[in-house]
């Protein structure tokens, strides 16, 4: 890798400041709808005792509280101090691993767990670990059919089939 | 003495050749995931969970479930060191303390000795928090009894409370990561009245978050994440123990026995206390660093380095079930899945199982001694196989995994909405623990806000909207006058060093 390229995978894509602010923003969020929510179904104290949305209430006010706080310290970090939340390098990483994963959890509902997880599992061995395809083939169809044996007839626990488990009638 | 009578009649029902059978199974299963990155006690416990519904069913099910469950527990708190003294790598978040003196004894060419303090000091650990269990826990669920919901209640907050008190993140990080776990425990059907709060008309809300999904994201694909960053290779050291390491390291052992002790205590303190194996085992290794005459040599492989966090940890670990089993208070997110699995098989935890379920909950603290025989034994045998595990590219290791974790989401309820939480689980546990927001507090408020919310309601009930019946008596009012003081402790600490400082 060249230096320049290795001081590109070094940038960063997110200060810490900013993630720490963008969270505790979001548990900001989280405290508005339970508060919004708690007040609709009644949060208050009917004849029969405390309402459904009693305690949610108390509990929103006070993530809604401490997330203030969180948010008070995360802007007062100063920007000197703010180390990458995520590098370049890193994020690409991550995003490796997440994208695809969204991607496989998309496909289970389709093409069935079993043939979803082959794919899945090639992909990695192929894109991320240069194996060699005879390689990536058995592993990745041998471990959806152990898969198979266990769950389906040791457990006798039923997972998603998709249109290969149908034509071969294994459903 | 009732308890040693108890005790073994539960010997009579562990030691029955399908019970053993389970607890080789459950401890080899266990250091297996103790080993695997992204695979740890509590979501190691949470995948194979479904698997016991319907093991559960038949007669006596229950304790053999909990044995094959517990088992896996002690075998994840064995595999934590394997990976912590061979790569440099802790497999488990209480395994940190034990990599400052195992890797450089590793890489000493002394990682068999090792390996060897490692596991007998994580049995001594477990062993005496067996025995606390064993005589502690009858008596305190006997005092439980009496226990209403003013005093649950209490002893909830007793427990989240100590999580902010004691907890090295920030005391408002640790409350908001908590309080989301009461609002997701909230969401969906209201216990006591049915209504419906939170779900905004989802019908997949309907039934609330489960934490079992919960627990799979969080920890196991956030760790998955984390470890990515860090890079994909593992530069381990190689082990073979043999009986003559073994026999060796053993004559060399009760030499550190004050170390031993310290750390038991520790260790079974900061269990049962809900602050956990990982706080224990830090805490033990900087103890014993203060008491070895040759503390400053820590950190450059020394066995005593060794042998205090991997007791504390185990003793931690094994003490966190006694609240679970007694009070319903789970001292740790792997008894808090436990927990949980005990609610599922239709248990309820609490003082009432050790009369209503003697068998049940005998036959457990016999399985206590005899899976960490197992574990133990399993452990010195089958090193070399389990570090071989770690030698299994991430490439390929990694998509298995979240396999794994993708079936264990959709088999808790049949449902692919589970399996897309699990993923967004897993993002927010790889920012949470960049960010220092606590997973464990998180965790067990999903698992018990329920409950909590149950017993503050039916307080709130009795006393009509008098939050003083929190004060009412000696007990409760202890209860509740601690929790408080625990929850400003962080403040109090701050004054103190500044009061110092100044």
């Amino acid at each position: 890798m060249s230096e320049e390229s290795s001081a590109r995978e070094q940038r960063t894509v997110f200060s810490l400041k900013t993630a720490e602010i963008g969270v505790a923003l979001l548990f900001l969020a989280v405290s508005a709808i339970v508060v919004w929510d708690s007040v609709r179904v009644g949060a208050k104290w009917a004849e029969d005792g405390p309402e459904t949305g009693y305690f949610p209430f108390y509990i929103g006010l006070i993530i809604g509280f401490a997330s203030l706080f969180n948010l008070l310290r995360a802007a007062l970090i100063p920007a000197e101090k703010s180390a990458a939340f995520v590098e370049v390098g890193q994020f690409k990483l991550v995003l490796a691993v997440l994208v695809p994963t969204a991607i496989y959890t998309a496909l289970i509902g389709w093409i069935g767990i079993y043939v979803a997880s082959t794919v899945y599992v090639a992909f990695f061995m192929r894109w991320l670990g240069k194996y060699a395809w005879w390689s990536t083939a058995a592993v990745s169809i041998g471990n959806s059919v152990a898969f198979f044996l266990v769950f389906e007839i040791w457990f006798k626990i039923p997972l998603p089939k998709g249109p290969l488990e149908a034509a071969l009638g294994l459903n | 003495m009732e308890e040693i009578q108890s005790l073994m009649q539960g010997f009579a029902i562990a030691l029955s050749f399908k019970n053993l059978l389970l607890m080789f199974t459950g401890v080899i299963l266990g250091v297996i995931i103790g080993v695997l990155p992204g695979l740890g006690g509590a979501n190691g416990v949470a995948i194979l969970l479904p698997l016991t519904f319907s093991m559960a069913q038949t007669p006596g099910g229950t304790t053999s479930a909990i044995i094959l469950l517990s088992c896996i527990y002690w075998g994840a708190l064995f595999g934590g060191a394997i990976t912590s003294i061979l790569f440099n790598i802790p497999g488990e978040p209480w395994s940190v303390a034990t990599t400052f003196d195992g890797y450089p004894l590793a890489q000493n060419g002394r990682a068999g000795e090792a390996l060897t303090a490692a596991f007998t000091s994580s049995f001594v650990g477990a062993l005496v928090a067996v025995v606390v269990i064993t005589f502690l826990s009858p008596v305190v669920a006997k005092f439980a009894l009496e226990f209403g919901p003013p005093e649950f209640f209490s002893v909830y907050l007793l427990t989240f409370c100590a999580f902010v008190g004691m907890s090295k993140e920030p005391p408002f990080k640790t409350l908001a990561s908590m309080m989301l776990g009461f609002a997701l425990a909230a969401v969906g059907t209201d216990p006591v009245t049915g209504t419906l709060r939170l779900t905004f008309g989802s019908t997949h809300l309907l039934v609330g978050f489960d934490f079992l999904v919960a627990v799979i994201g969080l920890f196991g694909i956030g760790e998955i994440l984390l470890t990515l960053e860090e890079g994909l290779a593992f530069k381990g050291t190689s082990a073979r123990i043999n009986l003559r390491v073994v026999l060796d390291t053993w004559r060399e052992l009760p030499k550190y026995w004050a170390t031993s002790i310290r750390s038991s205590v520790v260790g079974c303190f900061m269990g049962i206390v809900p602050g956990g194996a990982t706080p224990a085992s830090f805490m033990s290794y900087g103890v014993a660093r203060r008491f070895s005459k040759d503390g400053e040599q820590f950190g450059t492989g020394k066995l005593e380095g060794v042998i205090a966090p991997e007791t504390a940890a185990h003793a931690a670990g094994t003490s966190a079930l006694l609240p679970m089993l007694t009070l319903g208070v789970p001292g740790s997110p792997t008894a808090a899945v436990l927990l949980g699995g005990l609610l599922i098989w239709g248990l309820q935890p609490g003082p009432l199982l050790f009369i209503e379920q003697k068998e049940f909950v005998w036959g457990l603290i016999a399985s206590m001694y005899l899976g960490n025989i197992a574990g133990l034994i399993v452990v010195l045998t089958c090193v070399p196989l389990f570090a071989a595990i770690l030698r299994i590219p991430f490439a390929v290791i990694a998509p298995v995994i979240m396999v794994i974790c993708a079936i264990g989401a959709y088999t808790v309820h049949n449902s692919m909405f589970d399996v897309w939480m699990m993923v967004v689980f897993g993002i927010a546990g790889y920012v949470f623990k960049k960010l220092g927001y606590p997973l464990a507090p998180l965790v067990l408020a999903i698992v018990l806000g329920d409950r909590a919310e149950a017993s503050f309601r039916q307080a709130m009930l009795v006393s009509q909207g008098d939050m003083t019946i929190f004060f009412s008596n000696a007990l409760v009012g202890s209860l509740t006058g601690l929790a408080m003081f625990l929850l400003v402790w962080p403040l109090l600490s701050l004054l103190i060093a500044r009061m110092r400082g100044d």
